[in-house]
């Protein structure tokens, strides 16, 4: 195929030494900001994660004390572990194909129809308060609507838990999940598109591209592979972290701890019991975690084209 | 002064879009069906929360306190929205000073945020910096590190440097966006190919303006995208624990105050929301309107 895109990644080779120091001034406001406000802050938590600290009185060493509770004392944290793992091997994969899906068949809409249905998509995530709709959806009562459909309709007799039963409660915080996953992904996919050369489109045309199945593997996906890494990265991030939609349908604890994640045992260590030593091992844990999660995805992507 | 030259922009010439200039591989009927179906059925289901807002926000008081809830308004009324003035009235601050401090936060913090975004980008990007690597990638994993818990160093950090409970606690943390860098660098290197940047450098364009006159309007889809995301958090932005001063609030905190009076200000709390609704709305319609638009592309034959 040679409808590979002119090499983009490359720098641009060495100019005068103004020109250097414009790069320097350039990446300065970010560099100091972010060395500021996010390397300290992330090296200062990964200290704290040796010590005991209540967040008042001042932190003593504690060795891998809270790296070993983690893993033998709390009786929390394997279902936590094992559920963040569920959350994130089904969320994770199926949220960026999703993002990616939908952009792709969006973009071949006009651009009225583009822009609107793309507006539908990302609702959610202008809305604010959005969990009110599934807890009505799902209500344990039989006014709950799903309830009330089932009963009316005389699938069932008495109104089922359905936010309460582990067997139910994880497969819809995972749908859930998935459909607030899509804002970030799913627009910066949609702009991805935009920019991908449709010169490209027509060379393939030429170079033997005989359906849309190939037109994506071969054109589509290579041009998108940097947004592709970008929506890959946002969505390990998401999908181990699920969290906020599971405390607000289930609470915390949720029975039988079904739907707990990594992420909301960390806010309720810190939260309820200030122990921000264990709540900062916790941290670098998951961190661990998810960075393995991301090489091993970039590896992935690589592939698409070839 | 420099100008670039016209054939730097490929945009120019694709006035047309590509669609009219040779045959694309579409779908068939039966495709197109299921496509439609497919996305409507899914796009409305995720409009619901937010037509529910709104509807709420027409309700009586007796509506809203029917149980179980009801989705449509049978007998709707403005009352919710004419009554949000009176119970605005007893803050300790006039109103417009939270619009003002929201307005001045989201707007001056969003610009900012994007410029420097981009800025880092393009040196990440299309420059030889020493290091410019391990930068990117400690920024690609910092974006994996649970912000929860560097609430308490960053507060330290805060406290440090005298920032408690003044306008910087707001706009200066907010400006460095691993997400906003990533992003945009995303966006460089798949779209501006390093050729196009040396021939303007050929031509005797300074590194400043490339980056301002030639990158940005490229990747004009990705900051317009990024300034979407930035303007969403900023507008919702509270700072509970670092800003105590009544005065240096912003409208979501006022808000809240309307909510915090129970059940019976319900109407006027979700009548508040909607009208925070708009703004991001606005900023929403302008940014992925323009973005559909541009078909900005930039390849050197």
């Amino acid at each position: 195929m040679k409808t590979k895109k002119m090499k983009s990644g490359s720098s641009i080779s060495r100019g005068s030494k103004k020109e250097q120091a414009a790069f320097y001034v350039m990446l300065a406001p970010f560099f100091i900001l972010f060395f500021t406000f996010t390397i300290l802050p992330v090296l200062t938590s990964v200290v704290l994660s040796f010590f005991h600290f209540d967040a008042v009185s001042l932190p003593t060493f504690a060795g891998l004390d809270n790296y070993l509770r983690m893993f033998v004392q709390d009786d929390v944290f394997p279902t936590a572990l094992r559920n963040t793992l569920l959350f994130a091997i089904v969320t994770g994969p199926i949220g960026f194909m999703l993002a990616f899906v939908l952009a792709w068949m969006v973009n071949e809409f006009s651009p009225a129809i583009r822009t609107l249905l793309s507006f539908l998509f990302y609702a959610p995530a202008l809305t604010g308060n959005v969990y009110f709709i599934w807890k009505i959806l799902f209500s344990g009562d039989s006014y709950g609507y799903l309830n009330s459909t089932m009963m009316s309709l005389g699938l069932i007799v008495d109104p089922i838990q359905w936010l309460k039963s582990p067997s139910y409660a994880l497969p819809i915080i995972m749908i859930v999940q998935l459909w607030l996953s899509l804002g970030i992904t799913f627009l910066a996919n949609i702009s991805g598109l935009q920019n991908v050369n449709p010169e490209l489109y027509e060379a393939g045309a030429i170079d033997g591209v005989r359906s849309r199945w190939h037109e994506l593997w071969y054109i589509t996906l290579p041009s998108m592979r940097e947004i592709l890494m970008f929506g890959c990265v946002m969505q390990i991030q998401s999908a181990f972290s699920v969290s906020a939609v599971a405390i607000e349908l289930c609470g915390y604890p949720s029975v039988n701890n079904s739907v707990d994640t990594i992420v909301s045992l960390l806010t309720d260590v810190g939260n309820a019991r200030y122990e921000m030593g264990y709540a900062a091992a916790i941290s670098v844990f998951l961190f661990i975690l998810m960075a393995v999660t991301k090489n091993l995805m970039f590896k992935l992507i690589n592939l698409a084209g070839k | 002064m420099f100008k670039f030259k016209k054939q730097y922009f490929r945009a120019d010439h694709l006035k047309v879009s590509h669609r009219d200039q040779y045959k694309r591989f579409t779908r068939s009927k039966a495709g197109n069906f299921f496509y439609s179906f497919f996305l409507i059925a899914f796009g409305l289901f995720s409009i619901l929360p937010m037509i529910y807002s709104i509807l709420t926000s027409f309700k009586p008081l007796d509506e809203l306190l029917v149980y179980p809830p009801r989705f449509f308004v049978i007998r709707p009324t403005i009352e919710n929205y004419t009554v949000i003035p009176s119970l605005l009235d007893n803050l300790a601050v006039p109103l417009s000073r939270y619009i003002f401090n929201s307005v001045f936060i989201s707007v001056v913090t969003t610009v900012l945020h994007v410029v420097v975004a981009s800025m880092g980008a393009f040196v990440l990007s299309k420059s030889n910096v020493y290091g410019k690597k391990i930068i990117f990638s400690i920024i690609q994993f910092s974006l994996l590190y649970n912000s929860y818990t560097l609430a308490i160093p960053r507060y330290l950090i805060y406290s440090y440097l005298g920032m408690i409970d003044t306008y910087w606690v707001y706009i200066l943390p907010m400006i460095p966006s691993s997400m906003g860098v990533f992003l945009m660098k995303q966006y460089m290197d798949a779209a501006v190919p390093t050729a196009l940047i040396e021939a303007a450098r050929i031509d005797g364009a300074g590194t400043f303006r490339v980056f301002w006159q030639l990158v940005m309007p490229i990747v004009k889809p990705g900051w317009l995208t990024l300034t979407l995301f930035a303007f969403r958090d900023l507008w919702q932005l509270i700072e509970g624990g670092t800003v105590f001063s009544e005065e240096l609030k912003t409208l979501p905190s006022a808000a809240s105050t309307i909510a915090a009076g129970g059940l019976t200000r319900q109407g006027s709390a979700m009548a508040v929301t909607v009208i925070m609704m708009i703004p991001p709305i606005l900023v929403y319609m302008i940014s992925q309107g323009s973005v559909t638009k541009t078909m900005s592309s930039s390849g050197i034959k």
